[in-house]
């Protein structure tokens, strides 16, 4: 295990570096200046612009750019923001807390919901109220989350006015549920029609036939046998699917105004403000790769088939 | 549904020892004194007795009439193999038995399935959860898919004591630990808690053996236990279920395709086809002197070393399906002796008769030429 | 194994015995479909099922009138979706009953018909997505494939690659790549997604191959000499696709969500262009007063999202019939 590990971490570094390079190149190898967008419409001073950039290294080939970059992110350091002058990471730090409660939310609906409601459906597949799930959860997966957003917002803010349609302190859990129902409804279909294939798959399997010819109680062949082995694969869903929801929460921190790393992600994006962009980007590539890589390990402890040499 | 009456009559020969006169070759005299007296109905009630036993299942096609009219029944001691093809219905019989069949699509359609003189069918839920495993086990073909791959084999063992016996967790850990030695896994205190894909084929099947032995059952069904095993194992296996039934005294009912698995450890043999018992006998007689051609098909298409060089027999065709069973007597089709008569009358099981026409004891053969066959 | 499997009818082993050697990776055991003995395949066993499906023939009901939409907008409306009459249909209601006319669904806050713009916005949605899953089906199955096949070094290289684009978050990604861009057309935006995409089919192609290629017939063909590209194309390209199919038709749907969240967002399509989502971003200020001009582009938007998503799931269904 601890071989694997290391394995899988040295195998992590050139997906960093590649994902980190190629976030950097969209930045600033394709057409679009930051340093002149900074100026806006307004009349430009070439020397001063030219001036600006060599103080932040951006007059540097791209290569050398990156490699600064790097430097700079082994030592903890995301980059500086052109305008203000601001560490990235002070943005990141900031905008956090919010973006992780709502994502925190988002995923005890989502595991909650989804695992619930795919274990009903696989259970009684083919009958009414698995149709009926398998429904609203197209639904949920057809209708974008920004219209789902706003159909909340005008339905349970507006007019049954149970939620405030826009959130005013992101540290209220009561605050955050709304727009995590929003976050989640995408995430918990396909959590539930996940659930669903593997229970409806398992439940015909061999040992499922053995534990009702043990005399096992409906509730412990399911409970037990049933759910160990289905789990395994939404398991695996679910830890990718954290990465997911917190790039989801651009769209939908910006329908209930929550000021998260999604909201400072999009400010950033309509500035042009490339230090951020990639510094924010960056970040969330770490976490997707920690996440994987915690998805992996479970998924060996979960499965005992699984040995990782 | 319109060819009800197609069914086997009560005034049938039965294909059980208790009607056609029983059959006393239990291959053990031991009999186990505490498990006779937990016998609530008298000693000439046979341990398990099916009859008429009639299972459906609906599919697209229509309705799948997989068992059609089985009767057959097994004393305590005593083996009986259940020997068909594939679709044949011994396996559904077996599930119906157990009460695991898959309803929906399966369903019972008739009959009765008497344990201990008890019709199991008429029993609640609840009862026959508590039967199942207990007192009626079953031995899977493939250990490797029918065990839960991610318990430990001590956890799926231990979990027969606990939910049947209520037994704590520790405790069950070392019944587990004993059943393994049991049926003779090696370090089995160090195994207890590795899983099934760790054994090989073997061991795994002696796992499925002591899953089903655990509570010391009265009846072990055992569907197919050595298929899936290298020949050398198949052999090793067997003798440890033949020799484990002796010392329980336990009745075994043995389905299998395999006429060469059957031949040691039988007492005796029911043949099925198309759902129904074709032929039914001592085994001994059954290999001596078949009175089915299906049996009779069966046995010639075992190669042997005394003909070698001569061509294997085969059976013609291919088994009916069972949405469209052949009118008549279901193995016409294929048979060599099959006249006008066999497509419009189905042939009950008649007796076999001996050369001074008196009933052998325990044979009946589906057939209207049985004499001919018998004899030819 | 009992008998009579469960879904399966008696027949099918019957069926098995005396069905021709076509390889069939997925369905094992067909349990419907022609008469026995009659050869079948995946595919001619999929299309009976699919036939007699209901959400298929809906979702491929729908697919083909939206198609039509995207293709001859002018057989659905005579109205101008960029003209408007501020001073007099600012945020009009709809009138439900007058069909197809220019006021059916009611007027947004420049005084243009919803309706001639959900109509003329359809060409762009569909454009896109057709054209992103064509990128993505031919660069994601040539990865997907060589990987799979060849293993080795070349699975090594090629998975770290996918792995690469996995770990970019999909939409803030492309928002990235078209943050640069001045003017955003379908094929700028269509490219955007695609880079990212690609990764999804490739993963799906690299499973299906390694399972294909382990089969008996495949073997076969390398025994008897056949080559490598022969192999690639006859006996593993043939069998691996389903299941690509499969998800590139359900992301078809993705991608055209993705398009919509994009011009939402202001970072997709704009004026002049006519799209679903920058008119739902265009609603939503006027959502409390007038909820029609948000609504009905989702509606379609929606409809054309769930169309192509049942039909994905409608054709796993039919290929896959372990899960029915």
């Amino acid at each position: 295990m601890g071989r694997y590990v290391v394995r899988r971490l040295l195998q992590m570094i050139p997906v960093f570096i590649g994902a980190t390079l190629l976030v950097f190149l969209m930045m600033y190898a394709l057409p679009g200046d930051p340093v002149r967008a900074l100026w806006g419409e307004r009349s430009v001073d070439e020397a001063q612009i030219a001036a600006m950039k060599a103080d932040l290294g951006l007059d540097l080939p791209l290569w050398h750019q990156y490699l600064n970059y790097l430097l700079g992110l082994l030592q903890g350091d995301f980059g500086t923001q052109i305008a203000s002058g601001r560490p990235v990471i002070d943005v990141i730090t900031s905008a956090l807390p919010a973006t992780l409660r709502l994502t925190a939310l988002a995923f005890l609906i989502t595991v909650v919901l989804g695992v619930g409601l795919g274990v009903i459906a696989g259970l009684r597949r083919g009958g009414k109220t698995d149709r009926m799930i398998l429904f609203v959860t197209l639904l949920f997966i057809s209708v974008p989350v920004f219209v789902i957003g706003y159909l909340y917002q005008v339905f349970f803010a507006h007019n049954l006015g149970w939620a405030r349609p826009t959130v005013q302190d992101p540290t209220a859990w009561s605050q955050l549920i709304l727009p995590a129902m929003v976050l989640s409804s995408l995430s918990l279909a396909y959590v539930a029609r996940l659930t669903r294939t593997s229970v409806a798959e398992n439940k015909r399997a061999d040992y499922m036939r053995t534990a009702r010819a043990k005399g096992l109680t409906g509730r412990r062949a399911v409970s037990v046998h049933l759910m160990r082995n289905s789990l395994i694969p939404v398991v695996t869903f679910l830890g990718v699917d954290i990465g997911n929801l917190m790039a989801g929460a651009i769209v939908t921190e910006g329908i209930f105004n929550v000021n998260g790393i999604g909201s400072a992600v999009y400010r950033a994006l309509s500035y042009r403000e490339g230090a951020t962009v990639v510094g924010i980007v960056t970040f969330m590539i770490l976490v997707y790769l920690v996440v994987t890589l915690l998805v992996d390990l479970l998924y060996a402890v979960l499965d005992p088939r699984i040995r990782y040499a | 549904m319109s060819d009800r009456t197609e069914r086997p009559t009560a005034d049938e020969p039965n294909a059980t020892t208790g009607t056609t006169g029983p059959v006393e070759t239990t291959s053990s005299g031991a009999v186990r004194i505490d498990k006779s007296a937990e016998a609530p109905a008298d000693r000439d009630t046979p341990l398990l007795e099916v009859r008429d036993l009639q299972v459906e299942f609906r599919t697209r096609e229509g309705v799948a009439r997989a068992v059609n009219g089985v009767n057959y029944s097994v004393n305590a001691g005593e083996t009986l193999a259940v020997l068909g093809e594939s679709g044949s219905g011994k396996s559904v019989t077996a599930q119906a038995i157990m009460g695991i069949l898959d309803t929906p699509p399966g369903h019972i359609a008739g009959g009765e399935i008497r344990f201990r003189g008890e019709d199991l069918l008429t029993l609640s839920e609840d009862k026959r959860r508590a039967i199942r495993g207990d007192r009626i086990a079953m031995i899977f073909q493939d250990a490797l898919s029918s065990l839960n791959p991610v318990l430990s084999v001590g956890y799926q063992l231990g979990e027969m004591f606990r939910v049947h016996r209520g037994a704590s967790r520790r405790e069950a850990r070392e019944r587990a630990v004993d059943l393994m030695e049991r049926v003779r896994i090696p370090a089995a205190r160090e195994r207890v808690n590795d899983y099934p894909h760790q054994f090989s084929g073997g061991m795994r099947q002696r796992i499925m053996i002591a899953m089903a032995l655990a509570l010391e059952p009265d009846l072990i069904i055992a569907d197919e236990p050595t298929t899936a095993l290298d020949v050398t194992v198949q052999a090793q296996v067997m003798e440890l279920l033949a020799e484990l039934q002796r010392e329980f005294h336990m009745g075994l009912i043995l389905i299998t395709h395999d006429l060469g698995v059957v031949a040691d450890v039988a007492d005796r043999i029911a043949v099925m086809y198309a759902g129904r018992i074709v032929e039914t006998a001592p085994v001994k007689e059954l290999y001596a002197a078949p009175a089915h051609p299906y049996t009779k098909g069966l046995l010639e298409s075992i190669p042997r070393l005394d003909h070698k060089g001569k061509e294997l027999y085969a059976i013609q065709g291919l088994p009916p399906s069972l949405t469209a069973l052949p009118s008549g007597c279901s193995f016409h089709p294929r048979c060599p002796l099959s006249t006008e008569r066999s497509t419009t009358e189905r042939p009950p099981l008649h007796p076999v008769l001996d050369a001074s026409e008196a009933p052998v004891a325990g044979r009946g053969s589906a057939c209207h030429y049985w004499k001919e066959t018998l004899h030819g | 194994m009992p008998d009579v499997p469960m879904k399966a009818t008696p027949e099918a082993a019957t069926l098995k015995a005396t069905q021709p050697a076509v390889p069939v990776p997925v369905d094992e055991q067909p349990d419907s479909g022609p008469a026995p003995g009659k050869p079948r395949s995946l595919w001619s066993d999929a299309w009976h099922d699919l036939r007699r499906k209901p959400s298929f023939l809906i979702s491929a009901g729908l697919i083909l009138l939206f198609l039509t939409i995207a293709a001859f907008p002018g057989l659905f409306t005579d109205a101008s979706p960029r003209d408007g009459d501020l001073t007099q249909f600012y945020l009009q209601q709809p009138q439900l009953t007058h069909f197809f006319s220019p006021e059916w669904l009611g007027y947004d806050a420049q005084g243009r018909s919803i309706y001639a713009r959900i109509i003329h916005g359809t060409r762009a949605s569909i454009i896109i997505g057709l054209t992103v899953t064509a990128i993505v089906f031919v660069l994601g199955s040539l990865v997907g494939m060589l990987a799979g096949y060849f293993g080795g070094w070349v699975d090594t290289v090629l998975s770290r690659v996918v792995d690469t684009f996995m770990g970019i978050p999909f939409l803030l990604g492309a928002m990235v790549i078209l943050v640069s861009f001045d003017v955003r057309g379908p094929m700028v935006i269509s490219l955007a997604l695609a880079v990212l995409g690609w990764t999804t089919i490739a993963r799906v192609m690299r499973g299906s191959v390694i399972q294909v290629k382990q089969a008996d017939y495949v073997q076969a063909a390398r025994s008897l000499g056949a080559g490598t590209t022969r192999i690639l194309m006859r006996h593993i390209l043939p069998n691996a696709i389903a299941p690509v199919i499969v998800v590139a038709m359900i992301a078809l749907g993705g991608y055209i969500s993705a398009e919509a969240t994009l011009s939402y967002l202001g970072i997709g399509l704009a004026d002049p262009a006519v799209s679903w989502g920058g008119d739902i971003n265009f609603g939503k200020d006027s959502i409390r007063v007038a909820s029609h001009v948000l609504i009905f582009p989702s509606i379609m938007l929606s409809a054309t999202i769930l169309a192509f998503l049942m039909m994905g799931d409608a054709v796993r269904d039919a290929l896959d019939p372990k899960l029915r």
